[in-house]
């Protein structure tokens, strides 16, 4: 067996203090290659006790959020609160590039461990500070979670539905924390190239908040530019004006997203191929008007309201599409429509990524060994194809204290 | 002014949209010196945003758009034809002395112009090369076209945005576009950074849709560990806590039009704090009086704390909750989170810059602040080849007549 190339962060030790704010931003150096050092308290992080459960029995070492994100990470015990522990968190960010903490500002300093007093000792040290709101500023003090991240900082209030009883939607995934810790890997990798070059180390500061604010889209420049206010519908983008639905449900009960239907000449013919090829040419009520469009090189969609043909011809567009998608399963829908050339997307629950042939082939699939259990089991694989200097889950997730004698031996 | 930490570095730009444009944002934000370049044949139509809205004024055209504008700050902006051979061998000197080549065409079309990563090696040997995509550059939907709602979809995170019984709600915005940028920003540094060790360049093909499918994580490893899929009635709830547990966890509705709160109890100390606050004698009910009770009896607790909730101001309540240590907030609209929050104006994140015919507008900062090397983010995004002179005259060499002279000729 040939031994993978090393990835591009395999230069770099970064200490991670266990929280589940940063625990996301270890994962994206770890599986890059970088030797991240996860620093758990006595009795492990909280993570550990987060369900899902492997085969659904809680246990410090069967949480799978746990095993997702602290893959390729090794893991060491220290208990702080100890003057033998806080020696050994700084012998060993003595020999680290990166320190990433969210640690209560006040708790660091008591300890001897704050940013500041860890890079006067090292000044080559770069070290990244997130909390949910600027540490120092007037939102500082107030209680945060992914949640209230979501709903205070924008993305909420343009995710929902036309029917505005409903309430926003919070999306699924923790996204806030992880929206942070990628802009906490994007402003660590600044400062990375920027030691690479001059030997200075930085303190980085991230504001969680922020980070959703500015990860909103039209959400925010609307205001910004316009004083315009983006409001919510179902399944498409929030906008200051309401546009057509764009979700549609298929013959198997489940939904594609459309997109714009075609206006050129050659989204007409290919949509009437399409019908003819599945014997509905004469079925569908509008096949005439769609004729009408292929005879046009296209139709102005600012046309619209003031030609009844353009018009016509859209919405038969925007019909022929429904009614297809009505006869077909989603999936055959979505293959089908992008062969031709529209641009439309299956809406696939998150885990069916796993089975479909595209991501497949690309390697998607990653076998991660779990010694202690003999069986190895199938992760979510890289978000980026380095050619050179690949992503790799190097390891499962480290056990509880898995790595302190060899680590604090080191 | 702070030291720019990457103004040493070049990038031979061909991202638009917000996808590819975000993240060279980010780049350039921090002293990357960003040559974005476009086609002065569909006046850089290619990026759709380009002369789209939102507007500062009635006045329209190709360097007037908001969106726009916002995504590509403290760029360069060129033109160049390359369907002429002059504008192709231009390029060639801009890549020589170039760091990184980005783009995010469909797949193949960087193929088509001449600019495989292997031709980018023969014009220069440790060129990064990061392409970005839907579906990335092999695979059998290669050629599949996408922009974010298509990208949020196949990826699972449409899905895994929803209430049980409704179709799903999905992103209000190309989060995936965001998040793209962030991952592309990310692939460009970690790859300079490979290159500083190394010595050596490389490929990074990207896909859009693989990064968004690894933002469900927990998710997938409980279909492919435990079998169970989120595909399943009464899923997603995605207002609710996934892990870990917490009830309640929600947005509820607050008193006015379309307002709402969001508000969670974490552990038992949160719930007695929350019971304080609320003081109603529901709270007391033997059902809701540990986590076990409240999970088992959640949509009898939901309806109790909205009964509560709507007939209050939500960031009153906020406070309230806020001063007991319970996380709470209101769901903020732009225009409160924008010019009325405390945290974003202290921080800076809304810095305005100058266009040379937009005139002064506000833009997205970043929530990042960096003790040696901050950002900076002060000029407005290029007119269509506004910097044609600058970066053809002085990184090449041409004279400004030659330069007017290409421009005529249609080669700029």
């Amino acid at each position: 067996m040939t031994t993978p190339r090393p990835g591009a962060l395999a230069d770099l030790r970064v200490v991670e203090l266990a929280n589940e704010r940063v625990a996301f931003a270890g994962k994206l150096f770890a599986d890059m290659g970088a030797d991240v050092i996860l620093v758990e308290p006595p009795g492990g992080d909280a993570m550990r006790g987060y369900p899902p459960f492997l085969e659904d029995v809680p246990g410090p070492e069967r949480s799978l959020a746990f095993w997702h994100y602290h893959t390729s990470k090794r893991g060491v015990v220290i208990d702080v609160d100890e003057a033998a522990g806080r020696d050994a968190l700084r012998a060993l960010v003595a020999r680290a590039d990166v320190v990433i903490e969210s640690e209560p500002t006040r708790r660091l300093e008591a300890l001897g461990l704050d940013h500041a007093t860890l890079r006067r000792a090292h000044p080559r040290l770069i070290t990244i500070s997130m909390w949910p709101f600027a540490r120092s500023g007037p939102r500082a003090g107030e209680a945060s979670i992914d949640l209230t991240l979501l709903a205070g900082g924008g993305p909420a209030w343009s995710c929902g539905y036309d029917d505005h009883s409903l309430p926003p939607v919070r999306g699924g995934g923790n996204q806030g924390y992880q929206t942070a810790c990628h802009y906490a890997v994007m402003a660590a990798l600044v400062a990375v190239l920027h030691r690479d070059r001059t030997g200075e180390g930085q303190h980085i500061e991230v504001d969680m908040h922020a980070a959703q604010n500015v990860t909103t889209e039209a959400g925010s420049y609307s205001w910004l530019v316009a004083k315009q206010t983006v409001q919510r519908q179902t399944g498409r983008h929030a906008g200051v004006n309401m546009t057509a639905p764009s979700q549609v449900r298929c013959a198997d009960g489940r939904w594609i997203n459309g997109g714009l239907p075609g206006r050129r000449q050659r989204d007409f013919q290919a949509m009437l191929r399409w019908l003819e090829d599945l014997g509905l040419r004469d079925e569908f009520p509008q096949t005439a008007v769609l004729e009408l469009g292929a005879q046009r090189e296209r139709i102005e969609l600012s046309r619209i309201s003031e030609d009844p043909e353009v018009r016509a011809i859209f919405e038969a567009s925007r019909e022929a599409m429904n009614f297809i998608a009505s006869k077909l399963s989603a999936y055959d829908f979505f293959e089908g429509a992008q062969r031709r050339n529209f641009q439309v997307g299956i809406i696939y629950a998150p885990e069916e990524v796993m089975d479909d042939p595209h991501f497949r082939e690309r390697g998607f699939r990653v076998e991660v060994e779990h010694p202690e259990l003999g069986r190895s089991f199938t992760y979510p694989g890289a978000p980026y194809l380095f050619h050179g200097s690949p992503w790799r889950i190097r390891r499962r997730a480290p056990q509880l204290g898995e790595h302190t004698d060899e680590v604090l031996a080191e | 002014m702070a030291a720019r930490a990457l103004e040493h570095i070049r990038i031979c730009d061909f991202t638009g949209q917000l996808a590819g444009a975000g993240a060279t944002k980010f780049l350039a934000a921090f002293g990357a010196q960003v040559i974005r370049i476009e086609d002065p044949t569909n006046e850089g139509r290619w990026d759709i945003l380009r002369g789209g809205q939102p507007y500062v004024d009635e006045r329209r055209g190709i360097n007037l758009g908001g969106s726009f504008n916002n995504h590509n700050v403290e760029k360069l902006g060129i033109t160049l034809n390359l369907r002429t051979p002059r504008a192709r061998e231009l390029l060639r000197e801009l890549i020589k002395i170039s760091d990184v080549v980005s783009e995010n065409f469909a797949a193949g079309v960087f193929e088509r112009l001449g600019l495989s990563f292997e031709e980018l090696v023969e014009i220069r040997p440790d060129i990064i090369y990061v392409s970005n995509c839907g579906f990335g550059h092999s695979g059998p939907y290669r050629d599949f076209k996408t922009w974010g709602p298509i990208v949020q979809a196949v990826s699972g995170l449409t899905f895994s945005s929803g209430l049980p019984d409704q179709p799903s709600a999905g992103w209000g915005y190309s989060y995936m576009d965001h998040t793209g940028g962030y991952y592309m920003a990310m692939a460009i540094m970690m790859a300079l950074h490979h290159r500083n060790v190394t010595g050596e360049g490389q490929w990074v093909d990207m896909a859009c849709t693989e990064a968004g499918a690894t933002l469900n994580g927990p998710a997938l490893l409980d279909y492919t560990v435990n079998g169970r899929p989120l595909r399943r009635p009464g899923m997603p709830n995605s207002n609710r806590s996934q892990f870990p547990p917490m009830a309640p966890h929600g947005i509820y509705a607050a008193r006015g039009e379309d307002e709402w709160l969001a508000l969670a109890c974490r552990d038992e100390r949160d719930w007695a704090a929350f019971a304080e606050v609320v003081g109603e004698p529901w709270t007391a009910d033997p059902r809701f009086a540990d986590l076990a009770g409240r999970l088992a009896h959640e949509d009898a607790l939901d309806a109790r704390v909205s009964a509560w909730s709507r007939e209050r101001e939500r960031f009153e309540t906020a406070a309230r909750l806020q001063a007991a240590g319970v996380p709470a907030t209101a769901v903020q609209r732009p225009g409160e989170r924008i010019d009325q929050d405390p945290d974003t104006a202290s921080w800076g994140l809304w810095p305005t810059v100058s266009h040379t015919e937009m005139g002064d507008v506000r833009v997205d900062g970043l929530p990042v602040h960096l003790s040696a090397t901050d950002w900076a983010i002060t000029r407005g995004a290029p007119c269509l080849g506004e910097h044609n002179e600058l970066v053809f005259g002085e990184l090449l060499g041409l004279s400004v007549a030659e330069v007017r002279a290409l421009e005529a000729e249609g080669v700029l």
